[in-house]
């Protein structure tokens, strides 16, 4: 519980920082799609994120064990493909409605969080287990 | 400026998702599977997120102006659409299915998860799709986002 109160507090600080400096909101499927056109301060953020992933596990250890088998592969491609275009249809995903904009009292973001986990809770809670 | 501002946000977001445990599917999967053996933890995550963005955000907010650019870009858009909520539930649907969202994703395969890379791939060809059939006609730039 320690580890997801500094994690989710290093989170809200790297919103916060954003905002101050250069007056964006930290949502990450808004920034990769920014990315993906090449643009040069989402381009940095994206860099960052790995970096501060190696870090933490330098420092704090933590790196999931990976392995992946075909069936498993399937999935997460369907899943991918599902996730990349409902956070562009729906502006955003957990950092740019989750953090953010619930952070900023966004109607829109509430509901689209409160979406996201439901549907999100219910598609693990049902099917997910029965697949693997 | 922008642009080491930018990476000192995403190194702090990137090394809070991983210390968060967000990184790893299997545990958000743990949180997302309601039943015996539910892991409530990431929701520690989220509510330390939203306090601290919400205290900097109203102290920032008293700024005119952002460090490093002319104006804030934040959000406008009070519109709550078939657009946000479809989206919405089709981002619950691959989430709840991988147990990975963007950030995680893209923090996973840059520390070379191979689950992280396989779902990133395919993430990016649903980004593609979306800008080439589900984007609207007027604003092809997804300048209105939320994130």
């Amino acid at each position: 519980m320690i580890s997801a109160v500094i994690g989710g507090s290093l989170i809200g600080l790297a919103a916060v920082w954003l905002y101050l400096s250069l007056g964006r909101i930290a949502g990450i499927s808004g920034i990769a799609a920014n990315a993906l056109k090449a643009n040069a301060w989402p381009l940095m953020f994206v860099a960052g994120l790995g970096i501060g992933g190696w870090l933490a596990y330098a420092i704090a250890g933590g790196r999931p064990e990976a392995t992946l088998d075909g069936n498993q592969a399937l999935w997460l491609i369907v899943a991918g493909v599902i996730v990349g275009v409902g956070t562009r249809l729906g502006s955003g995903c957990t950092s740019g409605h989750g953090v953010c904009g619930v952070s900023r009292l966004s109607r829109r973001s509430i509901v689209a969080t409160l979406v996201f986990l439901s549907v999100g809770m219910l598609v693990a809670t049902t099917v997910t287990g029965a697949l693997s | 400026m922008k642009n080491v501002s930018a990476l000192i946000a995403g190194i702090l977001f990137g090394a809070g998702l991983a210390v968060a445990g967000m990184t790893n599917p299997d545990k958000v999967l743990a949180f997302l599977t309601l039943g015996a053996g539910w892991d409530a933890t990431l929701i520690f995550v989220l509510g330390a997120a939203v306090i601290v963005a919400a205290a900097g955000y109203a102290i920032v907010g008293r700024r005119a102006a952002p460090l490093f650019d002319a104006e804030f870009h934040a959000p406008t858009s009070t519109l709550i659409d078939a657009r946000l909520i479809g989206g919405a539930a089709l981002f619950g649907v691959g989430w709840g299915l991988a147990g990975f969202c963007p950030g995680p994703a893209i923090v996973g395969a840059l520390t070379l998860d191979i689950r992280a890379v396989v779902f990133l791939i395919a993430y990016v060809v649903g980004v593609l799709v979306y800008e080439r059939l589900l984007a609207p006609p007027a604003a092809p730039v997804a300048t209105s986002a939320d994130g």
